[in-house]
């Protein structure tokens, strides 16, 4: 009796039963509404992500203005070939991820996983690149810290005579690619996570809002590669 | 529900080979010495790029302007963060102390 009674309320409220979407909480009142909440939620966490990254960025100008040849000596030590190679490679995993949400668009749930799949590949591919770029400079001794040595061997002339100076452009480099790698590594998990529900059919044009959250910050953490690149691997291009 | 906007696949492949392009176009100016311009084209190109991911990647042109509003807002805000910031550092003369190889 009592139970009747509630789901009546509930039905009223155009609650539990009914013809609703599945994928339709209840605190909103439609698909449209919900999906918008989700994206400025999104946006939201990324602004705080803009700050997050930005505070990273105004040290890197301060220092770049108090050492501007020290940096740009320092940068020639990273590998511009590898550093464009990977740019090239995340500018790829965002076009998949842009088309595995197009292909939820149009319910081609094969073509989601697909497409999820090669941005975890190209992911993968970026994170192999940038741990063969690590270890290289280890090798030789650019790492931050009491080991801290160029090597006469590879190093200019204009990088021993900075001496420790130098070593706050590698402080730099590190933070930065780092804390941009461990995003990219939840992204990963993210995205496998993701492939996994839309193999199961949780995802069609109607509700696909988890893809497009991820997308958001996946698509975030190749704009904070775009600014990363130039700044870290080329301001030393030119110079020798 | 009302219609979404789907962005067609040409789109998509239009901004990836600009973004390509703005990419080799990055590098290529790079190994030009051009003095204090390479550091502002070099900005100017990656600001372009990450405009065009943020309208067409991350669909902030076809989204609702409290969306669009919302986004531009975190970049008003690192734009703050960074002026004040060089505001402060050049207003004390700090990058006239130590300028060893400038």
């Amino acid at each position: 009796m009592a139970s009747t009674a509630i789901d009546s309320h509930l039905e009223g409220l155009g609650g539990s039963h009914g013809g609703h979407h599945p994928s339709l909480q209840h605190q909103f009142d439609s698909l449209e509404q919900q999906k918008e909440s989700s994206t400025l939620g999104m946006w939201m966490f990324l602004v705080t992500e803009v700050m997050f990254f930005g505070g990273l960025f105004g040290a890197y100008v301060v220092y770049r203005e108090k050492f501007h040849g020290v940096f740009a000596a320092a940068s020639h030590e990273l590998n511009v070939t590898l550093g464009a190679f990977n740019t090239a490679v995340l500018i790829g995993s965002s076009l998949t991820m842009a088309l595995a949400i197009w292909a939820a668009q149009l319910n081609k749930r094969k073509q989601v996983v697909l497409f999820l799949l090669l941005t975890i590949v190209l992911g993968s591919v970026f994170l192999g690149v940038k741990a063969v770029e690590y270890k290289e400079k280890f090798d030789h001794h650019l790492v931050p810290g009491p080991h801290f040595q160029p090597d006469p061997a590879h190093a200019s002339a204009a990088l021993i005579e900075a001496g420790d100076k130098a070593q706050v452009f590698f402080s730099l480099y590190f933070i930065m690619t780092g804390i941009h790698a461990l995003h990219m590594i939840i992204g990963i998990g993210v995205l496998a996570w993701l492939t996994v529900l839309s193999w199961k059919g949780r995802f069609d044009a109607t509700y696909y809002n988890p893809l497009e959250c991820a997308g958001l910050y996946w698509h975030f953490v190749d704009i904070v590669w775009i600014f990363l690149f130039p700044l870290l691997y080329l301001i030393g291009a030119h110079a020798r | 529900m009302a219609e979404q906007h789907v962005t067609s696949v040409k789109l998509y492949l239009a901004i990836f080979f600009a973004l390509m392009v703005g990419t080799a176009l990055t590098v290529g100016v790079a190994k030009v010495d051009l003095g204090a311009w390479n550091d502002i084209v070099m900005l100017a190109v990656a600001v372009t790029k990450a405009v065009l991911v943020i309208l067409f990647f991350m669909h902030v042109k076809y989204s609702t302007r409290l969306t669009a509003l919302t986004a531009a807002g975190g970049f008003l805000f690192l734009g703050i963060l960074l002026l004040y910031t060089l505001n402060d550092y050049f207003s004390r003369g700090a990058f006239l102390l130590d300028v060893p190889g400038k």
